[in-house]
């Protein structure tokens, strides 16, 4: 078992000598994680909030559909974006297959349920007194709205920051829809899944190593927007 | 507290900006885009063919490594432009179906059998049709890719060649849907046989530093014989196939300069490949 060891030194190798290809991996699934970061919050946000915020009917059906598709597995989703996006299905004009931007379309999918089932329970589990509070201190609608908007910013960031999770460490839909091309699309995940393949384990551990590095550096960037 | 806040915000932000910077950006032309096995790139043997192919035709090489099975749909797809694979018999019905076109015969390598040194079915040194009859008389672990790969269709093959049923829920056949290393891996922990190309064992053997579990027990049959081609997606049905250059490659692949790099590359001090394309 010294390729344990072997792999927490090789990563410290790996981080520091800056070695082309192990940073080319951290580049494609930064930017990926990156866009469909971007992209599943901007609408995922403000549906989970209007989710928990609003009665409407069908409201408990909508719920259990989201919270069905928390467990959408990977390689599933790889496969229907495939076959979306392949050259002979119906987005295949638009050149998405084997790009950082099909990875992140897949991730979109993914990171999607969790923002929206979270932020919603954030803003249901919102504490009850505050709206009649506000009510009672003569608070407009619109005020209202804004003002549990920012009290539920924490839960967000907490929605957030698990979609993150699920989306920097997933492997199905990266390699196939990414196809894990060497320089272009071959993420840290996919590395390491190659790498096992090779039978290069301690190059593979270390790549894991890695990506949980860069985790923590996002956690520690995002700490201080935490509650102190 | 507040200044601390700003530090932090702006340490962040340069660090993602400078690592989105890094990342080569993506070019599409003069791209060609091949589907191919998992032999070949885990062996090495692309990385080190490619920067030949772009010096020689200034046409750049990206590949995707999977199974056969998925390579050959890839093309179907019209997904990539060139397949480098090796599985004849399916290689042919792609080209009758006009999947495919212009097949070349690139190179070859060979499968061997191996199993542990124990030796449980005594099957060292006998024909492959004996020596799997052997194995199945005895009930002997085997273990199968079961993932329709190039080696899977080339193991299923050798168990017809037998004459009896191929097997399929014998409590001792293993199927694992897994890549070759996965499978030789598990093989070697369930102290059973497999069929493996002989780069993907060479390599094995070197990551147990040279004293693997596993030994090669049976070769040198002409059965064994893996050929690998060169096929082209066919332009009519696939119109945005970059037929022009995948012509290029396999040209270029047949050529004097690519078979002499196929037959001097070797994998610890071991050829692996044999070149055999006719001009």
């Amino acid at each position: 078992m010294d390729f344990i060891l072997a792999g927490f030194i090789e990563a410290i190798r790996l981080l520091f000598s800056g070695d082309d290809q192990t940073w080319s991996a951290v580049g494609a699934t930064l930017k990926a994680s990156s866009g469909s970061m971007a992209a599943s919050l901007t609408i995922g946000v403000p549906l989970g909030f209007a989710l928990g915020y609003f009665q409407f009917p069908a409201k408990r059906q909508l719920r259990l559909l989201v919270d069905t598709a928390l467990a959408l597995p990977t390689v599933f989703i790889g496969l229907v974006v495939y076959a979306f996006i392949s050259n002979r299905g119906p987005l295949g004009e638009m050149g998405l297959l084997f790009t950082l931007t099909g990875i992140a379309i897949g991730q979109t999918i993914l990171a999607l349920p969790v923002v929206i089932a979270l932020s919603a329970t954030a803003v249901e589990s919102m504490d009850r007194h505050l709206r009649a509070l506000l009510i009672s201190l003569g608070a407009s609608r619109r005020q209202l709205l804004f003002s549990s908007l920012w009290e539920v910013r924490y839960g967000v960031l907490a929605a957030g920051l698990t979609a993150y999770g699920r989306v920097m460490t997933e492997v199905g839909i990266s390699m196939m829809v990414g196809g894990n091309i060497k320089w272009h699309t071959r993420t840290i995940t996919t590395a390491i899944a190659l790498e096992t393949g090779k039978g290069m384990f301690s190059t593979g551990i270390a790549l894991g190593l890695v990506l949980i590095a860069i985790a923590f550096g996002v956690n520690v960037c995002l700490s201080f927007l935490r509650k102190k | 507290m507040h200044k601390k806040k700003q530090m932090a915000v702006k340490v962040c932000l340069i660090v993602v900006l400078t690592l989105m910077m890094a990342i080569p950006a993506m070019t599409a032309d003069n791209v060609l885009m091949m589907a191919t096995t998992t032999s070949t790139d885990n062996t090495g043997l692309l990385d080190d063919l490619a920067p030949h192919f772009t010096q020689a035709t200034g046409v750049e090489l990206k590949w995707t490594s999977v199974g056969t099975g998925k390579a050959l749909k890839m093309g179907e797809n019209c997904d990539v432009d060139v397949l480098l694979v090796h599985a004849p018999s399916a290689e042919k019905t792609y080209v009758e179906k006009g999947f495919g076109v212009n097949r070349r015969e690139i190179m070859y390598n060979d499968f061997v059998i191996i199993g542990p040194e124990s030796d449980p079915a005594g099957i060292k040194g006998k024909k492959v049709v004996d020596a799997l009859d052997a194995v199945r008389a005895k009930g002997a672990v085997f273990v199968s890719r079961g993932d329709n790969s190039g080696t899977h269709k080339k193991e299923l093959s050798l168990w017809k060649a037998t004459g009896a049923a191929v097997p399929e829920k014998e409590t001792w056949y293993v199927q694992t849907g897994q890549g070759m290393l996965a499978s030789i891996n598990i093989a070697a922990e369930r102290n059973g046989y497999s069929m493996t190309d002989r780069g993907t064992y060479i390599k094995y053997a070197d990551t147990m530093s040279g004293n693997p579990p596993l030994k090669v027990l049976v070769e040198q049959d002409n059965i064994l014989l893996n050929q690998y081609s060169v096929l082209s997606i066919n332009p009519e049905r696939c119109t945005k196939a970059k037929f022009d250059l995948a012509t290029t490659f396999s040209d270029w692949l047949a050529g004097t300069e690519a078979q002499g790099l196929i037959r001097d590359f070797k994998l610890l001090g071991k050829p692996l490949f044999v070149p055999n394309a006719i001009k």
